[in-house]
């Protein structure tokens, strides 16, 4: 008794994400007219980026070693930006406060939480350095400007933070403890602190580490910290002390994060 | 009318809830005119399908939902009447437990329980859990007797749901209330878990002499548990009378057409009649 | 009133305790300690920085006159901003795309499980912190300084910051790989890149393209001011308007920037929505 040999297809191709072969070639035929597109347009000196090869080699040779011979200013850059960071996340968490209940759809009233969320929104698009331009022009150059643009964009998004945990709040418990009688402070200290408390430090420690990157950049539009001392340095070619600063910053972030990370597993 | 509920000896009774009215804005009816009275301590189990009223009847009486017309006279004070300050020193006469135990998660058993004390303690105090040493004993005695001892200091939502239900009803009795409220208290708990709350409740109502409503969809924890039945229907009360008069002709206006006798059996692949709801209207 | 008293018949079994402290002594030692610090650490950043409280009297004037110069916003200066913003968008994007291409062999070198030792890790890890410790403006700063300014340095800027992001997510994707996977395509004796390829690679793909994708809405933020230092885009129009005053200038150019963040921000969380 025998059976008839199918015959099978000899050839197989693997199902690729896109879902069809011809959706996978119009996507790599897409990209590839976006770099021809985007690289026509711009404005892109040829001959001086080939230039710019050896340049960097000497640049970077140049870098090497960092040179840390003038380490109080940098020490003084550091610490001028460490102060903003700090004093701009705890100015910052302040005012973020009646931002985040004003943006809140389950405690505020539908106009005001409007209101704040656009208030929020446009506060979010623009980079810190943008901000900082404006608070430079009004108030000086120097580190005020870059305190006030610290705590803007912090009240901004911790703000916004406090406001996603306050509408994901359980209700549950905010109505057992109005059912007990008590009065609108105890119900707010009793049930709505208690699940948003950790989550907000956690948030908070979060913030002051991105508060301290961003310190050391807004001093590139004059507003103070070590940002001020860096971008001197390259106008100056001081490549080797601008690398001092650099590993300096990077260290210090490197730092950051980290005391970021232990602080927030040790809040669990 | 049953002698379970009706006049009362003299005095205004514990509770007197009349024409009790909730119309939502969407125009959907969920109490069309509810009249309860309970004069004495006892164990009142609300029935019904979903959407018949239950929720809404209990919710109302404490105001967390606002009734539309009615009055709830608790001792002679109609709830109804009363502004943000009045309504809270009611609300502190009135101890609620709910179906999800509703405890501030990451507090301990401890403040969860003496957060019942906070309609009758100042803010600063209360912030700095400074309460009076009576309450504190109390606390300790509550945890005790519901069978929590020890457990104080641990996070409530490191309790199992039926330790957490406990700790709700040690929450609402630090109130030394006039009345209970229990909303759909053992839905969440296991079978066993659920007639060792049942049972606790009961003697509970009986030891303190506070009368307790519950709203339940269990009918055989309703009918082992529960001194008096209110049977409730599309907003309206259709039966209201000692648990033992609960008979299946009654179940049928409430719930609708049923073989109440046979026997409980999930794999029941039968299908429920299609039947015409009996008429809503007279009380046994 | 019902009294808080335990019915008659019923003697108290014991004697409760009325005291209940809420933290140990320890626990209180260690919060005021926190408190105590955080509360220097505040006077001490808010003293060193000379504020001159006096700007702040009139402060809401300033900004009621600096509102007032930016409205009605110069709409004529649209046409000059178009192609600016193009080039931050092509910085944007040709910066990520390039990140992509570096992002996935810095990722196997960053992942536990993939890495050839411990040497190759901790490199792939150095390089993670550095690219990551460094703000996309600062590595604008030094491109500048190497290939001059112009819209390449922002691209190798862009690349530069978006590669320690996007390898950091995915190597911490790779390492929480199915381990079973791995092993099976193993023992059919393939080559190592072979097994990169068919049992790692399609588990990280989404992971990959999700953090990309992500990665470059917020480049395009980023790349508006990349022209402060030079490396292309419109920031330097707008740096050129603020410093001369042109406020109605500069509020068209913001509100186009307001624009093609909330374009590219709506898009990316679709396409996002999408994948997932």
């Amino acid at each position: 008794m025998t059976t008839a040999v199918a015959s099978y297809p000899s050839r197989w191709r693997a199902p690729s994400i896109f879902g069809s072969p011809s959706r996978r070639l119009a996507f790599w035929a897409l990209v590839c007219a976006y770099l021809v597109w985007s690289l026509s347009t711009l404005n892109v000196d040829t001959a001086r980026i080939l230039a710019g090869l050896p340049r960097a080699w000497t640049i970077l040779a140049r870098m090497v070693p960092p040179d840390f011979g003038r380490w109080e200013l940098l020490l003084t850059g550091m610490v001028e930006s460490v102060q903003i960071a700090i004093a701009a996340t705890i100015i910052g968490a302040v005012l973020s406060i009646p931002i985040g209940i004003a943006a809140a759809a389950n405690l505020s009233p539908r106009p005001l939480y409007l209101l704040a969320r656009a208030f929020i929104v446009t506060g979010r698009t623009f980079h810190e350095v943008i901000i900082a331009i404006f608070f430079v022009k009004l108030f000086g150059f120097g580190p005020v400007a870059g305190l006030l643009t610290l705590a803007f964009s912090s009240a901004i998004f911790l703000g916004k933070m406090l406001a996603e945990d306050i509408e994901n709040m359980k209700p549950g418990p905010v109505e057992a403890i109005r059912a007990t009688g008590a009065s609108f402070g105890q119900t707010f200290f009793y049930a709505v602190v208690p699940q948003v408390l950790v989550k907000t430090l956690g948030v908070l420690i979060y913030r002051l580490d991105s508060n301290l990157r961003h310190s050391t950049v807004i001093g590139i539009v004059g507003a103070g910290g070590i940002g001020q001392t860096l971008s001197a340095s390259f106008s100056r070619y001081d490549f080797d002390f601008a690398s001092a600063i650099l590993l300096t910053i990077a260290a210090m972030v490197a730092f950051g994060e980290w005391f970021s990370d232990w602080a927030r597993r040790r809040l669990r | 009318m049953s002698a379970v509920s009706g006049a009362s000896a003299g005095g205004a009774p514990l509770l007197a809830v009349a024409g009790l009215t909730k119309v939502y804005p969407t125009g959907k009816k969920a109490l069309g005119g509810v009249d309860v009275v309970i004069d004495r301590p006892q164990l009142v189990a609300v029935i019904g399908s979903s959407g018949a009223g239950k929720s809404t009847f209990i919710r109302c009486i404490n105001r967390l939902v606002e009734p539309t017309a009615g009055s709830v006279r608790l001792n002679g004070e109609d709830i109804v009447a009363l502004d943000r300050k009045g309504l809270r020193a009611a609300r502190r006469r009135i101890g609620m437990i709910f179906q999800e135990y509703n405890l501030v998660e990451r507090l301990s058993v401890m403040q969860n329980v003496l957060s019942g004390r906070l309609g009758y303690t100042g803010l600063f105090a209360s912030l700095r859990y400074r309460f009076p040493p009576e309450d504190i004993q109390a606390a300790f005695a509550l945890l005790d007797r519901v069978g929590l001892d020890g457990y104080h200091n641990q996070r409530a939502d490191a309790l199992s749901g039926g330790q957490r239900q406990r700790v709700g009803i040690a929450r609402a009795l630090m109130q030394r209330p006039d009345l209970l409220l229990l909303d759909e208290p053992t839905a969440s708990l296991d079978p066993k878990t659920s007639r060792q709350i049942m049972r606790l409740v009961r003697e509970l109502v009986a030891e303190r002499q506070t009368p307790a409503i519950i709203n339940i969809h269990d009918v055989a924890l309703a009918r082992a548990h529960a001194d008096r039945i209110i049977g409730m229907k599309d907003g309206l009360i259709v039966f209201d009378a000692e648990a033992s008069a609960l008979t299946d002709a009654a179940l049928t206006r409430i719930y609708g057409e049923e073989d109440w006798s046979a026997p409980h059996d999930e794999d029941d692949e039968a299908p429920t009649p299609a039947t015409t709801m009996a008429p809503v209207g007279a009380l046994s | 009133m019902t009294a808080h008293q335990l019915p008659q018949g019923r003697t108290p079994k014991r004697s409760y305790p009325d005291h209940w402290e809420r933290y140990s002594l320890r626990e209180r030692i260690v919060q005021w300690v926190w408190l105590g610090g955080i509360a220097i650490a505040a006077a001490w950043s808010v003293s060193a920085l000379d504020i001159e409280w006096a700007f702040f009297a009139d402060a809401h004037e300033q900004a009621a006159d600096l509102i007032s110069r930016m409205w009605p916003p110069r709409w004529t200066y649209l046409p000059r901003i178009v192609q600016p913003l193009i080039e931050t968008l092509h910085i944007a994007t040709l910066g990520t795309m390039i990140a992509i291409v570096f992002a996935l062999p810095v990722a196997f070198l960053a992942a536990r499980n993939t890495t050839y030792n411990q040497a190759t890790w901790l490199i792939g890890r150095a390089m993670l912190v550095l690219s990551r410790s460094i703000n996309t403006v600062i590595w604008g700063l030094l491109f500048v300084a190497i290939f001059g300014p112009g819209p390449v340095a922002g691209i190798c800027a862009v690349a530069a910051r978006s590669v320690g992001f996007i390898a950091k997510l995915v190597a911490e994707a790779i390492e929480e790989v199915d381990a079973g996977q791995i092993e099976a395509v193993e023992s059919t004796g393939a080559s190592t890149l072979q097994v990169y390829g068919v049992a790692i690679l399609p588990q990280i793909l989404p992971v990959l393209i999700g953090t990309s994708i992500y990665r470059w809405d917020i480049n395009v933020r980023e790349s508006s001011v990349l022209g402060f230092v030079g490396a292309g885009g419109i920031g330097l129009l707008l740096y050129a308007s603020i410093n001369q005053f042109a406020w109605s200038q500069a509020i068209v150019i913001l509100i186009a920037i307001l624009g093609i963040v909330i374009i590219s921000e709506a898009l990316s969380a679709y396409v996002r929505s999408r994948i997932v």
